[in-house]
This record gives C-alpha cells, sequence and structure tokens, in this order.
C-alpha cells in the first residue's frame, strides 16, 4: 500500500551529511511506505532534507518498525538526559 | 498475436498540465505500426527503473507506451528517490496536475504517426487511482488499476494535498476497466474492491476485477518482497488481453 501518511518536521541549527558533505536541514518528513532499498514491503521512512539545496540535499533513512521504535526511544532518552544536564 | 516486437526507448518532452513542458519515458515498437497507446502512470516512489521496464514490456508487446515523469516540476534531473522525496514534501501531485499530465501523454501519443489513436492507462499503487482518475476525467479507451488505493476510501487527512474519494465519480467512467488486486491487501480491502464492483455494476460500466489469494500489494513488483509470481504471471496476461481487445 501506499500509506500517503506523511509527518513533516520543521528543523532549525540542524545538519545532515549527504553525497556533497554537510549542509543545513529545513526539515524531515516521516512517513511509513514503500522503501527505496531496504529488504521490506514497508518501512518507517525519513526524509532529511534541505529543498533549497536541491533534491539531492537529502539524507535518508528507511527503518524497520522495531528499529524505528528503538531509535524513536533512543531519541526520545537522549534528550531526557540532556534536559538533565542542562536545567 | 504478435507479441516479440523489436523497440526502441528514449526520454521526450510532453507537453503536460498547464501547458508545462514536462520529462516522459516513451517505448514504442519499431515499424509503422498503427499501434495502440499506453500510458504507464508511476508509483509513489517515482519515475524509477522497475516503471521504465513495465514500459519496455508493453513496447515489446507492441504497444506505444509513454510515461510522464510526475515529479518533473519538483526535480528535473534529480534521481528517482529524491525527486519522489521532494515531491512528497511538497505535498505530492494533485489531481487536477495529474489528469492534465496524463491529458498530455494521451494527446502526445495520439498525435504520433504510428498511432491508431487508441490509447489506455495503467497504473499501480498510487499511479493505479491515478489511472482510474484519469479514466473518470478523459476520454480513454481502456484503463487498469493495479490495486491503486483510496479509489473508495480517501487518504488520510494529513495527506497534505486533497484527494477525495473518487467513489462517486465511477458513473464518469469514459472507458472499460481492469482491476487487479490482492487478497490480502489493506489499501484497498477486499471490502473495498467490492464496494467499487458494487458501484460500477449500477452504473452499467464494463470492468472485470480480480483478486488473487495468497497475494497482498505489489504482487507485480520483482524487485520486492511481495512479488507473487503466480499473481504476476496471470495479471499480465489478463492486462495482455484486455489491452488487445480494446486497444489494437
Amino acid at each position: 500500500m501506499c500509506t500517503y501518511h506523511t509527518a513533516k518536521v520543521e528543523l532549525q541549527r540542524s545538519s545532515g551529511k549527504g553525497p556533497d558533505g554537510w549542509f543545513p536541514l529545513s526539515s524531515a518528513s516521516v512517513y511509513f511506505d514503500h522503501p527505496v532499498h531496504a529488504p521490506a514491503e514497508h518501512t518507517l521512512n525519513v526524509d532529511f532534507i534541505n529543498p533549497e539545496r536541491g533534491p539531492a540535499a537529502r539524507v535518508a533513512v528507511e527503518l524497520d518498525l522495531p528499529a524505528a521504535q528503538a531509535l524513536a526511544w533512543a531519541i526520545l532518552a537522549g534528550i531526557e538526559a540532556a534536559k538533565s544536564l542542562t536545567e | 498475436m504478435t507479441s516479440d516486437y523489436d523497440m526502441k526507448a528514449e526520454t521526450v518532452t510532453i507537453t503536460g498540465d498547464n501547458g508545462d513542458e514536462i520529462e516522459a519515458y516513451l517505448a514504442q515498437p519499431l515499424g509503422d505500426g498503427p499501434h495502440g497507446g499506453v500510458v504507464l502512470i508511476h508509483h509513489m516512489p517515482g519515475y524509477d527503473r522497475w516503471t521504465k521496464e513495465v514500459a519496455r514490456r508493453f513496447a515489446n508487446d507492441g504497444y506505444i507506451a509513454l510515461v510522464p515523469n510526475l515529479y518533473h516540476r519538483e526535480a528535473p534531473g534529480a534521481s528517482p528517490d529524491d525527486a519522489a522525496a521532494a515531491a512528497r514534501a511538497q505535498g505530492g501531485v494533485p489531481d487536477e496536475r495529474l489528469v492534465g499530465d496524463v491529458r498530455g501523454a494521451v494527446e502526445h501519443i495520439r498525435a504520433m504517426v504510428t498511432s491508431n489513436g487508441k490509447v489506455g492507462t495503467i497504473g499501480h499503487c498510487s499511479g493505479g487511482r491515478q489511472s482510474f482518475l484519469a479514466a473518470v476525467s478523459i476520454p480513454l479507451d481502456a484503463a487498469v488499476d493495479c490495486y491503486g488505493g483510496a479509489v473508495v476510501t480517501a487518504p488520510p487527512a494529513d495527506f497534505p494535498v486533497h484527494m477525495p474519494s473518487l467513489l462517486d465519480r465511477s458513473k464518469d467512467l469514459t472507458c472499460p476497466l481492469l482491476g487487479l488486486f490482492g487478497d490480502d491487501d489493506k489499501f484497498p480491502t477486499p471490502e473495498e474492491v467490492a464496494r467499487l464492483s458494487q458501484e460500477l455494476e449500477r452504473h452499467g460500466k464494463t470492468f472485470e476485477l480480480h483478486s488473487y489469494p495468497g497475494a497482498g500489494h505489489a504482487f507485480f513488483a520483482a524487485d520486492r518482497p511481495s512479488y507473487r509470481p503466480e499473481a504476476a504471471v496471470d495479471g499480465y496476461q489478463r492486462i495482455g488481453s484486455f489491452f488487445a481487445r480494446y486497444l489494437r
């Protein structure tokens, strides 16, 4: 299925490394849909992009659901740890 | 029926919606023809290698096959996956623009000296929905919907581009329709396929809908785990018979 679900997150002070090196990120698209490369019918995909730099200014990941969930928890845990250090 | 034509394939420019010049992939049988035409509408992952392979398959079968690059405006010259990501981030392809691009592709084929004037559409996944959308919007000779979701049920509300259900457009179908689905698909579900069948029947349309047991979504995709050879082989035979009946 093409799920059509797409969440878009605006990004500030964020960078990614693409085929031409580092570039500033402006948004991330998060969606569960067909992967291009991962060996699964559907994956949780994230495109970190900067349209002003062109379509190739993109860092893409295709994650199976358990991996995506583990990553999400790890990110949240990292944020909580950062808060405890900075508050 | 001859079905092993020599062919040539190339990238061309066609006039799409709003008079825009867009890229397209043209695969056509050699010889004077006349040949039927097929507009192949690429799936959401883009104007990719697999889609071009399918176009060449139809040319090998004796049809002029034309694939408009629906993401050309957002990402001219980009790799298919980058273009798909750029188009998704900008909200996807609006229905009105899709219809205009398919209309342009149909007119491009009909203007070719080797065309017999008959043109159909085919698409897979999101392209299946768009093949149906084209068939209820512009005059065609045949249309094939391969597991297109969001025909009966609209896409989720968080999708940036408004795409309504097309069920109530069934009455406007301009040509015979072939639909190929998998029993295990969730988008569309077998219940949605049954609902579409009822609606087409109610309006007296010419259609064939087939759903394969043991197959889910994207069973034609030979490079994906969803590939189901029995369904794909039978599906291609049905498409071949359908196009031969209405496009030759």
